[in-house]
């Protein structure tokens, strides 16, 4: 599969920010992951010519960055924040519900491929723990007695054909993701 | 008195339909400060903030002022401005709202910081996971262009300034200047050793670089906005301006408090503005500025003696919040993200908690970090698993001991000063935890690990 003209498109205007090319490394990166879902050998070897280094180059940097991904994953992708503030507010708790309620374990893709769950480290809303991001959206103060109700709703998310095409506003989870 | 808030910062931004556009920004007074700064010189802008007493809020509290001076102007090379708008350490969530809900007040600071440094570029490092955080600054900008208070020759000067916003991907050491700077330019972020980068002077691609904190720029605008000697006079001698206190964890109202500096103590704002522990609950202990300051125990005495001579024991309920005194007091204000842990917290697992973020976060450089943090978090998880022995609690302190000071960049001192100010603290509750373990005890209650 390979990458839309929209993405191949961008990359010029991207790299000519940059004093130097090699800087549009990473903003290239995003820009095939969010195409793709992931980076898969060829896109590197894409985004190494293009900034101007070895696609060895750029697989070092992919695997520095948590965010950069090289297999596919679920059709929803749920982060949950394990740092202490969250934890405090309970979300060791809430990740073992969701693992139960989705039928899926942390760090791994459901078998129907329909979610990825992990934990990840302090996303920033540390007031609002435990917080939740899914895909683009940021879902706060989901406590583990929540957690039934939030599972359900992201399985509903999945028939919803407008999802993720709405311009966010303010003060929602979407406009905090 | 009980304490009051000041918002300077966040004094837009909580009002009722204030919104993130340009035209709510100008409605508010937005951009005046930058016309007043580009009709002056840009030294004098420096000055300004010399005299304004303003230190850096990214955590280590450095005067700003006096970094915009170790710039160095005869190399010939280009200055750049990096805002580290990363905010990735644990507790920490001050900057996500400047950059959410008031984007133009970040970029007129960072206007003013530009033109006072005379950089004709400034990258906003923001992390990864602040996708939509991106997109609004992103159209900030194009506002802030399209009317001349960004790009091409600034309010009708012959000065220009490009602000381009460079997502993260997820590393908490890309905090730290070097790291972040780079991964800036495409790789990854290992942090550069200083001498001979500091970044003043070997910056972004070798050229002279300030790096800033995206709400020291957001004070940035208030101090020219004031003028520097009048802003020196909100707080106190030594820390001027207002601190926000982002208070998580175990407290009845977690939240973001913007509090004058020295104007109210730790007892003011977790029970006044905080509404005290949960119900039923008592304080133990509290993480003061971010995760990796100094913990802070409740019925501690703090003795000791201030900068200006002033000798002082508090409980810590009456530690005053500004940088010296809580300093004084063996910890550090860090970014004010103050963490809450009541009695219902088992201290073993907290730490254990964090000695996994730093595990997760270190960047490999260096081995006593890199190793250290790993065995930290091993021995801490055996502990919590039930594995523990009674040799551990010493041994945490001792692998602790030899990170600190002997690595590349402070996360060295970020792995280390959780353990060992938590370790003599709460050495004995470590050692029952141990032991509870041993006994075959059911261990109930909040799971951190
Ligand atoms: C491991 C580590 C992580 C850091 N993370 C951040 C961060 O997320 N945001 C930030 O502004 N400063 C962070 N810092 C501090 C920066 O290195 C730097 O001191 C700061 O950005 C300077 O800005 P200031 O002078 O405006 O405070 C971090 C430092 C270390 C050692
Ligand atoms: S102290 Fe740790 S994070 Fe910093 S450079 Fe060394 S190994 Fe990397
Ligand atoms: S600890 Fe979860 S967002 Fe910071």
């Amino acid at each position: 599969m390979s990458l839309k003209p929209a993405t191949l498109s961008q990359a010029d205007a991207i790299i000519g920010q940059y004093p130097h090319k090699r800087s549009a490394t990473m903003p290239l990166l995003h820009l095939v992951q969010e195409d793709r879902g992931y980076i898969n050998d060829a896109d590197m070897a894409w985004v190494a010519e293009k900034v101007g280094v070895t696609p060895m180059q750029v697989l070092e940097v992919v695997t520095f960055y948590p965010m950069f991904r090289r297999e596919p994953i679920g059709r929803r992708h749920i982060r949950v924040c394990r740092t202490l503030s969250c934890a405090l507010r309970g979300s060791y708790a809430l990740m073992a519900s969701l693992e139960k309620s989705l039928n899926c374990k942390r760090g791994e893709t459901s078998a129907d491929g329909n979610f990825t769950i992990e934990f990840v480290e302090c996303i920033a809303d540390c007031g609002c723990g435990p917080v939740v991001q899914v895909d683009h959206a940021m879902h706060e103060n989901v406590t583990p007695d929540k957690a039934e109700a939030f599972a359900a709703k992201i399985r509903t998310s999945l028939t919803d054909t407008n999802y993720g095409k709405t311009a966010p506003q303010p003060g929602t989870p979407e406009w905090n993701g | 008195m009980p304490a009051v808030e000041r918002p300077l910062i966040y004094a837009n931004l909580r009002q009722p339909g204030y919104t993130v556009d340009i035209d709510c920004y100008l409605r508010h007074g937005g951009y005046d400060a930058l016309k007043k700064a580009v009709a002056m010189k840009p030294e004098d802008v420096c000055k300004e903030v010399e005299t304004s007493g303003l230190r850096g809020r990214g955590g280590a509290g450095f005067p700003t002022g006096m970094k915009w001076k170790f710039l160095d102007r005869k190399s010939g090379k280009p200055a750049y401005l990096v805002v580290n708008a990363d905010e990735s350490e644990p507790g920490t969530y001050k900057d996500r709202q400047i950059i959410y809900k008031d984007p133009h007040q970040m970029l007129e600071g960072i206007a003013i910081t530009a033109w006072a440094i005379q950089a004709k570029q400034a990258f906003i490092y923001i992390r990864g996971e602040f996708q939509h955080g991106a997109k609004i600054l992103e159209r900030a900008i194009v506002e802030a262009k399209a009317k001349n208070f960004l790009g091409q020759n600034i309010l009708g000067s012959n000065y220009s300034c490009e602000v381009v916003v460079h997502r993260g991907g997820g590393c908490y050491v890309c905090g730290e200047e070097t790291g972040l700077i780079e991964s800036l330019e495409g790789k990854r972020g290992y942090p550069r050793i200083k001498p001979p980068y500091f970044p003043a002077v070997l910056g972004l691609y070798n050229c002279p670089t300030i790096v800033n904190n995206a709400e020291t720029m957001a004070q940035v605008k208030h101090v020219l906005a004031f003028g520097g000697a009048e802003f020196a006079k909100i707080g106190i001698p030594g820390d001027s301006g207002t601190h926000i206190w982002g208070v998580s964890g175990l407290v009845k109202r977690p939240g973001l408090y913007e509090i004058e500096a020295g104007k109210a103590t730790f007892g003011e704002l977790l029970y006044d503005l905080c509404g005290g522990p949960l119900d039923g609950r008592k304080f133990k202990a509290i993480i003061p500025g971010g995760s990796s300051t100094k913990i802070l125990k409740f019925g501690e005495r703090f003795k000791g003696k201030l900068p200006n001579g002033t000798e002082f024991d508090w409980a810590l309920e009456d530690i005053p919040l500004d940088s010296n005194s809580i300093a004084a007091c063996g910890t550090g204000l860090g970014t004010g993200g103050t963490i809450a842990l009541d009695d219902s917290v088992e201290m073993i697992q907290a730490l254990s908690n964090l000695n996994a973020f730093y595990a997760h976060e270190t960047c490999g450089q260096c081995t006593p970090c890199r190793e250290g943090s790993l065995w930290l978090s091993r021995v801490s998880k055996r502990i919590t698993t039930g594995g523990g022995m009674e040799t551990d609690v010493p041994l945490l302190l001792d692998i602790a001991n030899q990170v600190a000071g002997r690595t590349i960049c402070a996360h060295g001192e970020a792995v280390a000063w959780p353990v060992q100010s938590a370790v003599p603290k709460f050495k004995d509750e470590y050692l029952e935890s141990i032991r509870r373990r041993q006994r075959g005890e059911e261990v109930n209650g909040l799971r951190l690990i």
